[in-house]
């Protein structure tokens, strides 16, 4: 991780991206869901370069960078796997379901593979309760999920 | 302007529309507690403290609801006070227990709550954070274990001092108000002029401590311990026992300094009037042989490492004066060693400030003119309180006793440098004399004076027009950097640049609760320091005009440059990370 850290980012193209937004009020949001797309995660180096370009102060955009669930400071696995923990998921079985996850990949939830291909993360509702349990990897959703379907899903992006 | 009427507990009462509930109860004679509401800095109804029922479904903010048209406010019913109770008992669940050995003891706005609400123990016992505190300033430590996430901090220096150090990271419990990346408060932008201290209502922020250095070079027999105190101490000090915020205790802190055991006790004021000296010459050469203008006074140790980081291209208009500490602590190893016969060696410099930022400039690489620290400790008014209060020195019980030769004759002209516009006000008394050979017919120049944020005028030199304006609190000293930047419309020649709002007595390191009227009536002290005292001119100080003869020369002169000129660092907006050197 710490060496992937130190990769150089394309400053230039994280400029652009500040400077197509920076007219407009409230353009943090947007900026960091760009850069972010475009790194992969929000490292130091992109966050100083929107703080200047907008204007900002780097504690105001870092706040806001780690506030948010779905911007990343560190850098994530190629396939983000987001396991819903709330009461309905739960009670249908999702704590199996994250047990055999984390048996598959050999990670606990909060970590990224060392293979950099899977990071996993809990969150508190996926808004689909009519098919807990229910996964998602990048933007797709899986629902009625048993610790043996689970597996198949993750096999798909093997 | 539209009024609205409405009740509070009853009591009739009317506001002006759009005003909040909490004003409207105030003027009730009705008191709402409050914890993170901070008046026109912070306004934001976060900590849930002062919920009242205004007849809606769920109880509101008093802080940020706004008065309507025959409102019924309640601020004392049953789910009030078990609203405000569990709020308080949930902050106190994640917070210390050690109140006795904290810094705030006593003076603990969540203590004081607590109190008021009659909690007496805690029904939640739930998971607390750990967390490092920050040791790593010269000035401020910041402890996150007892910070109760109110964001005051975060206001006032973004607000007041545009400077932006600190904000929130992370969300829910595991929020922690830190520099961005969590670096270290001493690799940040934070110029140490702890304004975030004065408004913290815990323990969280507060100056590192310079009291035990202090008592062991006190203790020490081998050490000549001399101490100076600050203008601004003398209208503040007086509150760290109870006394009325901007009582003039000079002469009781005098003989305060020397029961604690002080050897000499002298006072920055003399290195003040020597400022004065020192920069309206430079003032007088930059405008007559055409130097960089408008010239900026450097007293300020927060507003130097502002500039620093923030509008570097802007150094070469600071004056190169050092700020009078910094003059007294060079003077103090090389004339006072001399002149007492002592070995600079042997001889403990103390510096009494209202000033947390005094502490980081102390120690400052290139403030080592004397050829040894010239200062060696900073020490704040909350600090001296503190070791006057362990002595048991009570200042009312004490004489007026005078500083100390020779760095002890002072000036009206430099008591004023402890309030925004007194450096303005002070050079003026002196460059009108020097450059029109007559005396002034009134010495006061009351423009400068004031919590105006910046305040302009026009000065008549017999013929030579100057152009002056004075600013106070960062947000104000951005203003008026940005337009030097954009060319200085308005001509200024000469600038003033105090750090902190109202100035020095409104600095960092001054008794708590520092607020506006408190901070007026610090002034107002300041100037009737000023007129009571003899000389009002820091060129009539007879003191100063022996120094020059005995020791410096004159002013700009040789001796003067190496001892009390200096130079600045540009440090840029961020710290570049020093990348480890690869595996």
């Amino acid at each position: 991780m710490a060496k992937q850290e130190k990769q150089a980012i394309d400053v230039d193209r994280v400029d652009k991206i500040v400077a197509r937004h920076a007219s407009r009020e409230g353009a943090l949001l947007p900026v960091l869901k760009e850069v972010q797309d475009l790194v992969g995660y929000l490292p130091e180096e992109a966050l100083k370069r929107v703080a200047l370009g907008l204007g900002l102060s780097l504690s105001r955009v870092y706040g806001v960078a780690t506030f948010y669930s779905l911007f990343y400071t560190t850098p994530k696995g190629k396939y983000v796997v987001r396991v819903c923990e709330s009461a309905p998921c739960h009670v249908q079985g999702a704590p199996e379901v994250i047990a055999a996850i984390e048996r598959e990949l050999g990670v606990p939830f909060g970590e990224t593979t060392p293979d950099g291909r899977f990071t996993l993360e809990m969150v508190s509702c996926l808004g689909v309760c009519g098919v807990a349990p229910a996964v998602m990897v990048e933007d797709r959703v899986y629902g009625n999920l048993t610790p043996e379907t689970v597996i198949a899903v993750l096999q798909e992006y093997r | 302007m539209a009024t609205v009427k409405l009740t509070v507990d009853g009591v009739p009462v009317e506001v002006e529309a759009g005003s909040t509930v909490l004003k409207a109860a105030e003027k009730a004679g009705i008191n709402i507690p409050t914890l993170c509401y901070l008046e026109g800095i912070h306004e934001v109804g976060a900590c849930r403290v002062c919920v009242v029922d205004v007849g809606a479904k769920a109880l509101q903010a008093a802080c940020v609801a706004p008065v309507a048209e025959g409102m019924k406010v309640l601020t004392n019913t049953p789910a009030v006070r078990t609203a405000r109770k569990t709020t308080v008992e949930l902050i106190l669940s994640n917070h210390p227990d050690n109140c006795p050995s904290c810094v705030r003891n006593l003076n603990c706005e969540l203590q004081a709550l607590a109190e008021s609400l009659n909690i007496r123990g805690n029904r939640f016992e739930g998971a607390r954070n750990e967390w490092t505190p920050d040791v790593s300033s010269h000035s401020i430590v910041r402890d996150p274990n007892k910070c109760i996430l109110c964001r005051r901090c975060v206001s006032v220096c973004e607000k007041v001092q545009g400077v932006q150090a600190i904000g929130p990271i992370n969300r829910g419990f595991n929020t922690v108000i830190a520099p961005a990346f969590g670096e270290l408060l001493a690799d940040s932008v934070c110029v140490n002029c702890g304004q975030c201290i004065l408004v913290c209502p815990v323990g969280a922020l507060y100056e590192k401590d310079g009291i035990a250095k202090t008592w062991a070079a006190l203790s020490d027999p081998g050490k000549h311990v001399v101490v100076q105190t600050a203008p601004a101490v003398r209208v503040a000090l007086g509150e760290t026992q109870g006394g009325e915020p901007g009582e003039v205790v000079t002469g009781q802190m005098v003989a305060g300094l020397r029961r604690l055991g002080f050897d000499g006790v002298m006072d920055t004021d003399f290195t003040a009037d020597l400022t004065i000296l020192e920069e309206g010459t430079e003032l007088i050469e930059r405008l007559t042989k055409g130097g960089v203008l408008p010239m900026i006074t450097s007293c300020s140790p927060g507003w130097i490492k502002f500039i620093e980081h923030f509008y570097p291209d802007l150094l070469p208009n600071l004056s190169t004066c050092k700020s009078p500490q910094q003059m007294f602590g060079a003077l103090a190893k090389t004339f006072y060693a001399e002149k007492k016969g002592i070995d600079p060696a042997s001889i403990f410099s103390v510096s009494i400030m209202p000033c947390t930022a005094k502490k980081f400039e102390c120690e400052r690489p290139e403030m080592r003119d004397s050829g040894y620290q010239d200062v060696d400790v900073v020490l704040t008014t909350r600090e001296l309180g503190r070791m006057m209060k362990e002595a048991g020195i009570v200042l009312d019980k004490l004489p007026e006793e005078e500083y100390d030769p020779p760095m002890g004759l002072t000036t009206g002209a430099a008591v004023i440098f402890g309030a925004t516009g007194g450096v303005c006000e002070a050079a003026l008394r002196t460059v009108y004399e020097v450059v029109t050979k007559e005396p002034l017919k009134d010495v006061n120049f009351k423009f400068c004076r004031g919590l105006a944020g910046v305040k302009e005028a026009e000065v008549d030199l017999k013929g030579t027009k100057v152009k002056v304006a004075v600013s106070h609190s960062l947000s104000n000293a951005r203003k008026v950097l940005d337009m030097v930047r954009a060319g200085n419309p308005n001509g200024w020649a000469f600038i003033e640049v105090m750090c902190c709002p109202g100035g020095c007595i409104g600095g960092g390191g001054q008794p708590i609760p520092t607020n506006t009227a408190i901070r007026q009536k610090r002034i107002d002290g300041t100037y009737t320091a000023d007129e009571r005292l003899a000389i009002r001119k820091s060129h009539e100080n007879p003191a100063i005009t022996a120094i020059y003869k005995e020791f410096l020369g004159q002013p700009l002169g040789h001796k003067s440059h190496e001892l009390l000129h200096t130079k600045y660092t540009p440090r840029g907006r961020y710290r570049i990370r020093k990348e480890k050197a690869a595996d």
